[in-house]
């Protein structure tokens, strides 16, 4: 139990993978033009990385050394297959608004990472638990971003219309580069506070997982703070 | 005439107005990762474009040929089997037969399977149906697109390294305010704003 708590504890604040570890961009900076978009992206991606570290977890006695990553992707390929057709099926217009995103799922740097980092040396239980953590981490800060995107761009939060009348939205927010900016103020922010982030923290080689791209670029970031300081 | 026009207005419409990374955020972990100098943005840009092109042709005709409308729900997993063994196959092709070219672009070639560009155009392409010369625009002009935007990325932060920018926005964020500044100027091509 102390374990599960301390792996919450983890992946929502200390290893948040969006804000500290800065992991997984793309679905982070495209789907959060409202805050229910982010909610649900998050949702979907963090039932993917549930299931997906409980199995690796399950198997990781079975698979041999070097098949690993293609074995992994299978496993969360399939899980991504099976939320697709789920919101396909129930959530119409969420399938629809979040579109691409979905099957895209399967190439979150995320996922990957902690499948490699984590599923593939601890119990199951500990790992199911990793999962849920990171999942909600990753939820929690799509949902931010998102409901700064849609309060500033639409004026409304969760569709309901809470602005005043005098307030002009500014719809560049809710357009492509209104996402850059968001995130680069909510870093801006974390590197003035001292909070730990990507961009000014030493981290320990653990979050760096296989051939993920987001390894590379969070291993640049790095650097790029050992640099400035 | 009109096959050339055809092909002209979709690459450009492919590589700047739909830009892959500023306007539809695919590929934002090399584009933020690899993008501090110009060389290795170049390199990167380059294996992706050569990538990209041989991954959504043989990913049109299996989807085509073997999958068809009858199992369409097996696109995701299929392709990403098909991109990582693609992706794994060329390295060790281009490491055995071609070695100056492997040393300037191999670093790069492991990463470009999580580059979800190269996914994202696969499926993208398979669900709208696209022809094969239509997916071979789209994902030629897609790849253009990246190759363009990250190397202008790189050149920007070559030059704003030394600047003497405040001191919360160092790393990350300045470079997070350059990439919303340039998706500013690529909306200006769609003429939507």
């Amino acid at each position: 139990m102390k374990t599960a708590l301390e792996r919450l504890y983890n992946g929502i604040i200390k290893e948040n993978p969006t804000l500290v570890l800065m992991l997984g961009m793309c679905p982070t900076l495209a789907v959060t033009t409202s805050a229910i978009n982010g909610l649900g992206m998050g949702l979907s991606t963090c039932f993917v990385l549930m299931l997906s570290n409980l199995i690796i977890s399950l198997l990781r006695k079975f698979i041999p050394d070097s098949v690993r990553m293609p074995a992994y992707i299978v496993v969360i390929a399939s899980f991504v297959t099976i939320v697709e057709l789920l919101m396909q099926a129930y959530v119409r217009s969420l399938y629809s608004s979040l579109g691409l995103y979905i099957p895209l799922i399967v190439v979150n740097c995320i996922i990957m990472g902690r499948a490699e980092s984590y599923a593939s040396k601890n119990p199951p239980v500990a790992s199911f638990f990793d999962g849920l953590g990171m999942g909600l981490g990753f939820t929690l800060a799509l949902t931010i971003i998102g409901a700064i995107r849609e309060l500033l761009g639409a004026g409304t939060l969760f569709g309901f219309d809470i602005m005043p009348d005098s307030f002009e939205p500014i719809s560049i927010m809710i357009m492509a580069p209104g996402a850059f900016f968001v995130l680069a103020v909510l870093t801006a922010l974390q590197n003035k506070l001292g909070a730990p982030s990507a961009t000014n923290k030493e981290k320990g080689e653990e979050s760096c997982a296989g051939n993920c791209s987001g390894c590379s670029a969070s291993c640049s970031f790095r650097t790029e703070g050992g640099d400035g300081k | 005439m009109s096959a050339i026009t055809t092909l002209v207005v979709g690459i450009i419409s492919a590589a700047l107005v739909n830009n892959v990374v500023l306007s539809q955020f695919l590929g934002i972990c090399p584009f933020l990762g690899v993008s501090r100098k110009t060389s290795t943005a170049v390199g990167m840009g380059t294996a992706v474009i050569c990538v990209i092109t041989v991954s959504s042709c043989i990913t049109y005709f299996i989807n085509v040929y073997i999958l068809g409308e009858k199992y369409s729900y097996l696109r995701t997993i299929v392709f990403i089997l098909i991109i990582a063994g693609l992706v794994q196959s060329v390295e060790i092709i281009l490491k055995k037969k071609m070695p100056s070219l492997y040393k300037s672009l191999g670093v790069y070639l492991p990463l470009i399977t999580t580059n979800c560009s190269v996914l994202g155009v696969a499926i993208d392409s398979a669900n709208n149906g696209y022809s094969f010369a239509e997916t071979m625009i789209y994902s030629v002009g897609t790849a253009i697109g990246f190759l363009i935007a990250i190397v202008i990325m790189s050149g920007i932060r070559e030059n704003i390294e030394d600047n003497d920018i405040p001191e919360a926005f160092k790393g990350m964020p300045i470079v997070l305010v350059t990439a919303g500044l340039m998706a500013i100027a690529f909306v200006g091509f769609s003429g939507t704003m």
